[in-house]
């Protein structure tokens, strides 16, 4: 039995196979911060059979909904979702590209429209999955660095 | 076209070939209105607003043109109140306050994505009139006509877009819009000015042949056209490289010598150093008839919008 560095959650959700390194982007994207009621536990660098080195986030106590969590697939398109009740997975899920991204990325055109104090969302169109590439829907130019523009 | 009406005009890239064929044709229908030869009063009683947040009295005249040549009518604040605005309101408060006054909004801006932004926030039809280095869909589609227009169509034409291909928003929203031709591309920039890969990348993946190259000379006599642009100062932080670029490429009588007769030459003018004065004197000479071109070209959308038959 592999020792583990944080115990199993009893009840909540388990994001695994994050790409090492962006584990608190991926926090940041659902919107978890300080004020949470429940323990969040982050794993950073952690060895992963599949892909060397990985990061995992466990929330305690809450279920979020697998279809939010497709944001995250923008940063960790090959995390898996656990839900877990009672110690068991009790439902798996990959998460999905979504075909649009709004408001949750900064577009990195200074001079877009976005970016200036006007009462709108960004928004990214999807153009392809792998590789990503990311289209503001105001300004038409491609977002270069996706993490680094997570708002 | 009942597709048409109420239609914002915010990307070229928003028109299939079948609605720019459709504007075209509209626009050919509008030249002797636009040349006072014909009288048309099919937009009196509307009102169209003219948001010019920047400076561009040439696509701000034939806007006001096109409009008064069909009976309609124009109301436009001057740049001290454009100013006071910017400085004060929001741009989507701006618009919400200006679809009262109208029935159509044109709009210049110097922040990309304006346009799109502004027809969020009504339900008026917006044109884009060029937003920062973004789109001018209007210059594009007055582009088209006047190839379309001077050769009788597009369809097997080869054109080189020739001058800074980098920054030139102008070239990019045309080679997106002659994708949907069949025609046969050239780039020809000196280094540093070259089309963005993203533009090259879409072309190819359109199957559209394509030449790039620095040699004007080369490639002269193969073309039905040769689209040229100014190389922008402004655009050099420093004089010593802009006067590297800055002529490399000038179109005179003697480059002219060789082409094929019915070679058309068109730039977006104003011009520089790019077309000597010699040329305009020869039937090559296309770029004023583009200039007068912004308004059937404008009337022909404007009628459209409106609910015009094409």
């Amino acid at each position: 039995m592999r020792d583990l560095k944080v115990t199993p959650i009893k009840n909540g959700t388990v994001i695994d196979h994050i790409p090492s390194g962006m584990a608190l982007k991926v926090l940041q994207v659902l919107g978890i911060s300080g004020n949470v009621t429940s323990t969040v536990s982050v794993l950073i660098h952690v060895p992963s059979a599949k892909r060397g080195w990985k990061d995992i986030v466990k929330v305690e106590d809450r279920e979020l909904n697998p279809k939010e969590l497709n944001t995250i697939a923008l940063i960790a398109p090959d995390a898996t979702i656990n839900i877990i009740r009672n110690y068991n997975v009790a439902e798996k899920h990959t998460v999905a590209m979504p075909e649009r991204a709004v408001g949750i990325l900064r577009c990195g055109n200074p001079n877009c429209i976005t970016n200036s104090r006007e009462p709108v969302e960004s928004a990214f169109l999807v153009r392809s999955k792998s590789p990503l590439r990311l289209v503001c829907q105001y300004c038409d130019r491609e977002l270069e660095d996706v993490p680094a523009h997570i708002t | 076209m009942g597709g048409f009406t109420g239609r914002d005009v915010l990307s070229i890239s928003d028109f299939s070939r079948k609605d720019m064929e459709v504007v075209l044709k509209a626009a050919k229908k509008m030249v002797p209105i636009a040349r006072g030869e014909k009288s048309n009063r099919s937009l009196e009683g509307k009102i169209l607003s003219t948001l010019f947040f920047e400076p561009s009295t040439r696509t701000r005249l034939s806007f006001e043109s096109a409009m008064k040549r069909l009976g309609g009518d124009v109301v436009a604040f001057g740049p001290i109140e454009a100013s006071s605005i910017v400085k004060g309101e929001t741009l989507a408060d701006t618009i919400r306050m200006v679809e009262s006054y109208s029935d159509a909004i044109v709009i210049r801006h110097p922040q990309e994505g304006a346009a799109r932004l502004a027809a969020e926030f009504t339900e008026r039809p917006v044109i884009n009139a060029g937003d920062g280095a973004g789109q001018h869909p209007t210059q594009t589609f007055l582009d088209l006509f006047t190839i379309w227009n001077g050769r009788g169509g597009i369809d097997g034409a080869k054109i080189a877009l020739v001058g800074d291909l980098k920054y030139g928003r102008t070239v990019h929203s045309l080679t997106y819009a002659l994708c949907n031709f069949e025609v046969d591309l050239t780039f020809v920039a000196p280094p540093g000015l070259q089309m963005p890969r993203e533009v090259v990348e879409h072309v190819r993946s359109q199957g559209i042949p394509l030449t790039i190259t620095e040699d004007l000379t080369k490639v002269v006599p193969e073309l039905d056209v040769l689209y040229i642009t100014r190389i922008q100062r402004e655009r050099f932080p420093d004089p010593q490289e802009y006067a590297k670029v800055a002529g490399t490429y000038r179109v005179d009588n003697a480059l002219l010598r060789d082409t094929r007769k019915g070679l058309v030459v068109l730039h977006p003018l104003p011009r520089i150093d790019e077309i000597a004065p010699e040329v305009d004197d020869t039937p090559h000479a296309r770029y004023f008839e583009q200039a007068f071109n912004g308004v059937p070209v404008r009337m022909a959308l404007l009628s459209l919008i409106f609910g015009g038959a094409p």
